[in-house]
Order: structure tokens, then sequence, then C-alpha cells
């Protein structure tokens, strides 16, 4: 790619900027960068920098008015901070967000470490949901032996003995 | 523990020994985690932020390993406070400017800090002496352990541990060395090394981390990227980069010790004697004068149990500290310069005189082998 500048030299400086709410984008190569001031750090924000080009690209693909039901942060907020508004936004903003995360990351799937007690409580959690729902239904159909084994089960889990 | 205590007795990672520790000043690693569904501390409300930081508090008070521990409510602090605990590299620059609603906690030996609603709601460290990066993992990853058992951790599947901001995404551990390298700066070798560091991916940067300038020659190398990666994978990929510079240092230290002996002995001598007997001093000046003095220790001109007093003043005659030795009054810039100048002249007085001959003996000189023949 050639710099939008010189028309001669490689672009190694891919800039960004919204203006009025319509995107614009400049291709730069280093020498004409420092000539434009993009290198800066004070009128510029470091983490749009490591978003690299495309983040913002990918960003505009996904609808404007995304917003995360856990948190309420938007789209928007997004593209002002740079960081993200709690966990769950991740699953909002996945299509946007999967992009900058390839420009960014050696690779796509987390594959180090992963919390062990979390995992097992999970399950635990699972299993104590599905015992519980048995035993609604047992008792809607009136099998209360089962119930009552159901329910001495239930207690032995939230006691945090093994079944 | 008061914070006085604390602050009395230097951390382990500047009075300890490790590997390589004459190039290698510190490892340290750090991993970011946040709890499920709540709102990060940059976007949560204050009373959510408070919430957070209690239930996170306690469960990091609770550990074996805060048995002995310090901690604080940020805005318990004073400005200088923090900044003294900036300068130790046990909070972050932006975790400094925090107040209502963060916290920190840390052992007595200030091996291991937690940060509370800083970027993230944990962001927790381990940081030793020399190059240890497997042996400060370890540390860190035992905490990281025992806290996921009592805290609900934000982890996805396929993105791992989940960050406020996607550059920490997936392991959330940034890895680093401070690393110390008069030879790479004097031989002028240094931005070659930083540049090709940084073509691999991992991070070169100055003293205290991003957009910070490199002063006394320090640097701070570290990983990039978080996601992709297992955790044993980035700190072997750092390991072996740290190991090829601690080379490249080794041979430019050698090389101008043979060829520019005497640019090497004038800086040396140069620095002694500006240290040893100047009345005002900047942070800045004392940081590269002192590194020259460090040079010195590594190549035996100075004797090794001037080591430690040495690598004390890095720390010492930083601004915090120095307000903090003064007490309770607000010293001046001048004040402050004047007061770092006396700090390392009473120091260096127990120092003796670099002893140049000791260097000479140790490098050949051409002109003798010539007389040999």
């Amino acid at each position: 790619m050639q710099c939008d500048v010189c028309q001669s030299k490689e672009a190694t400086v891919f800039l960004t900027q919204i203006v009025d709410g319509k995107m614009q984008k400049v291709n730069l190569c280093e020498s004409c960068s420092k000539e434009k001031g993009v290198n800066d750090p004070t009128g510029f924000a470091l983490a749009d920098l490591l978003m690299g080009l495309g983040a913002a690209q990918e960003i505009e693909k996904s609808p404007a008015a995304l917003k995360c039901q856990v948190c309420g942060f938007t789209q928007a907020d997004f593209k002002k901070t740079g960081r993200l508004g709690c966990s769950a936004c991740y699953t909002v903003f996945s299509e946007g967000l999967s992009g900058m995360l390839k420009n960014m990351h050696k690779g796509m799937i987390h594959t180090g470490k992963a919390p062990a007690a979390l995992q097992v409580r999970r399950e635990q959690g699972e299993k104590l949901r599905s015992l519980q729902e048995s035993l609604t239904q047992a008792v809607a159909a009136e099998e209360y032996e089962r119930a009552a084994d159901l329910r001495d089960q239930i207690r032995r889990m939230e006691a945090g003995t093994p079944a | 523990m008061k914070f006085s205590k604390i602050i009395a007795s230097s951390g382990e990672w500047l009075s300890g020994d490790g590997p390589h520790r004459n190039i290698v000043v510190s490892s340290r690693v750090r991993l970011a985690r946040n709890l499920r569904e709540k709102p990060f501390p940059g976007w949560a409300k204050k009373a959510e932020r408070l919430d957070v930081m209690r239930q996170v508090k306690t469960s990091v008070e609770n550990l074996p390993e805060m048995s002995d521990s310090y901690s604080e409510n940020l805005e318990a602090l004073s400005p200088l406070e923090k900044q003294v605990l900036v300068e130790r590299h046990l909070i972050s620059r932006e975790h400094a400017a925090k107040g209502v609603g963060s916290a920190v906690v840390m052992n007595a030996p200030q091996t291991l800090s937690v940060m509370i609603n800083e970027e993230d709601h944990l962001r927790m460290q381990a940081i030793c002496c020399g190059l240890q990066l497997d042996k400060v993992f370890g540390m860190i990853n035992r905490v990281d352990s025992e806290l996921e058992e009592v805290l609900d951790y934000a982890f996805d599947s396929s993105l791992g541990y989940l960050t406020a901001c996607p550059t920490n995404v997936g392991t959330g551990m940034r890895a680093s060395a401070m690393l110390h390298l008069p030879g790479l700066v004097m031989s002028e070798q240094i931005n070659k090394i930083v540049n090709s560091v940084n073509k691999i991916g991992l991070a070169v940067r100055g003293l205290h981390g991003e957009g910070t300038e490199a002063m006394g020659n320090l640097f701070q190398v570290s990983n990039q990227t978080t996601l992709g990666e297992t955790e044993e994978e980035i700190i072997g990929r750092l390991n072996r980069v740290i190991e090829q510079i601690l080379e490249h240092e080794q041979n430019a230290r050698a090389l101008l010790a043979q060829r520019k002996s005497v640019t090497l002995h004038d800086q040396i001598g140069r620095a002694y004697g500006i240290l040893s007997h100047a009345y005002s001093m900047s942070s800045k000046e004392a940081l590269n004068l002192l590194s020259v003095i460090k040079l010195g220790v590594d190549l035996g001109v100075f004797s090794e149990p001037c080591r430690f007093p040495v690598d004390e003043l890095f720390i010492e005659t930083q601004p915090a500290h120095l307000q903090k030795g003064a007490g309770t009054q607000k010293m001046s810039a001048d004040e402050r310069d004047s007061l770092r100048a006396a700090i390392i002249r009473a120091k260096l007085s127990h120092v003796q005189e670099p002893d140049i001959a000791h260097l000479k003996a140790r490098t050949p000189d051409p002109a003798q082998d010539q007389n040999d023949e």
C-alpha cells in the first residue's frame, strides 16, 4: 500500500479518524507520519494504535445500535475508550471484536490456564439445578418417595459432602 | 501492617539475589482478572466499584500468602505514599491516580501485590530479583488458583480470561524483566536491539512501563500478546529473547573494555567524581550516573559489597522516596535536588575510589601484545 501523501513510499502508519460521525482513513509512510505529527503520543490514544488497521472498519460493520444488556455499554462507548464495559460485552460485540483480536494477538483461541475450581463449581451448580427441577417434577407427579430421595441429595450437595 | 513499616524495608526484589542479577534487575509477572458480569472498573458506578472492592479485598486478605500483609484503600493514601509505591513498582501509575473504590494489598516482603479496581477488577503481580520469570509466574499462579476458588472469574472457554482492554484478553498475563543495558547503550546498539525485539511481538519500554522514557539505561522487556499461546509458551519465548539480549550486553561490555577502554574508564571515573562531589542533582542525572557506577561494580572497578548500596540509591533518589525521608515539609524541586546530592554523597563516601588498574589488568593491552612478539 502506498502512502497517501507522498504517493511514493510504502505506507506503514494507518490512521483512522471519526470526523462528524464519518470515518476517514489515511495511510502514511513513516517519514510523512512524523511530519504530520501522528507519532505524538499526547495527541494520540495508544489503544487506538494497538488496535491497528481494520479495527475501526470491523466495528463499523456490526450494527451501530448494539448495546450490552448487562451493563448498558454501547458501540460508541467502545470507540471512545478502547475498553469494554463488562465481561458480557465480549459476547455482545463479538462480531466487531474478532477482527480486532486477530490483528492484536497470536491466535484467536485461548490455550492457557483455565480456572479448574470454577469449572467444577459450575458443573455442580448445573447438577444442583437439574436435581431441583427433578424434585419439582416428582412433587408435581406425587412421587413422594423419589422426591424425598432427591431432597436428601440436594441437601448433601449444599452441605458440601459428595452425593 | 502500617505503611511506615512497609516503607522502612526495601523490597526483596531489590535486596535479594537471583540469576543474572547484575544485568536483570527484576522479573515480574502480572495477571489481569475480572468478576463475571460485573462492570469493569472504568465503566462501573461508584457503588458497584465499592461492592466489587469489598468482595475482592476480603478474599485477597484471607489468602495464606497475605497473612502478614499491608492492605489499604487508595483514598486513604496520600499522593506521596502512592508515588512511593509506584517508584517501587508495587502499583502502576494508573492505579496511583485512583481513589474511592480502589485498593491495594501486598505481602510484607513486597514480592506479591494485588491492585483492586485498576483497569481490571484484579491486577496481581509477583516480582523478584534477577532473571526468574518461571518462579514469579509460579508464585502469582498459586495466588490466582486460590482466588478462583472464592471469586467468580469472567472466563470464556474460547477467549480465556476476559479483560477490560481487548489487548489483555486470553491469559491476561504480562511477563516482564527490567534490564540494565549500559553496554548496548554506550556502543549504540540499543536501537537495533529494541527494533528487532519489537518485531517479534515483544515490547521494550522505559523504567515505568508504557510511554515512559528510558533512564539509567534501564529497559523493560515484556510480552505484547496474550491470546493464542499458553502462559508457559509466552514466558519461554520471553526467556529466550532475554538470554539473547544478555549475551549481546555481555559482548558489548567486553568489546568496550577492549576497544574503548579509555572512554569507559573516563565515564566511570567522571560518574564517581560527579556523584561524590555534586551539591545539586536531578533525578534523571542521578539515574544515568548511577547506571555507570553499577556497570563499574559489574566490571570489578568497585568492590562487590558496594553493589547493594548503589542499587538502593536507584530507588532512594526517586522524588517520592526523597520527600518521604524528609518528613512532612513539602520540598521544592531545588530542595529535592540538593537532598538527593547529599544522600548520594553520604553513601558514596563509603565506596572506595574506582580501581581502574583492576579493569586495565583484566583487559589485554594491545601495545603489550606487540612487545611480546
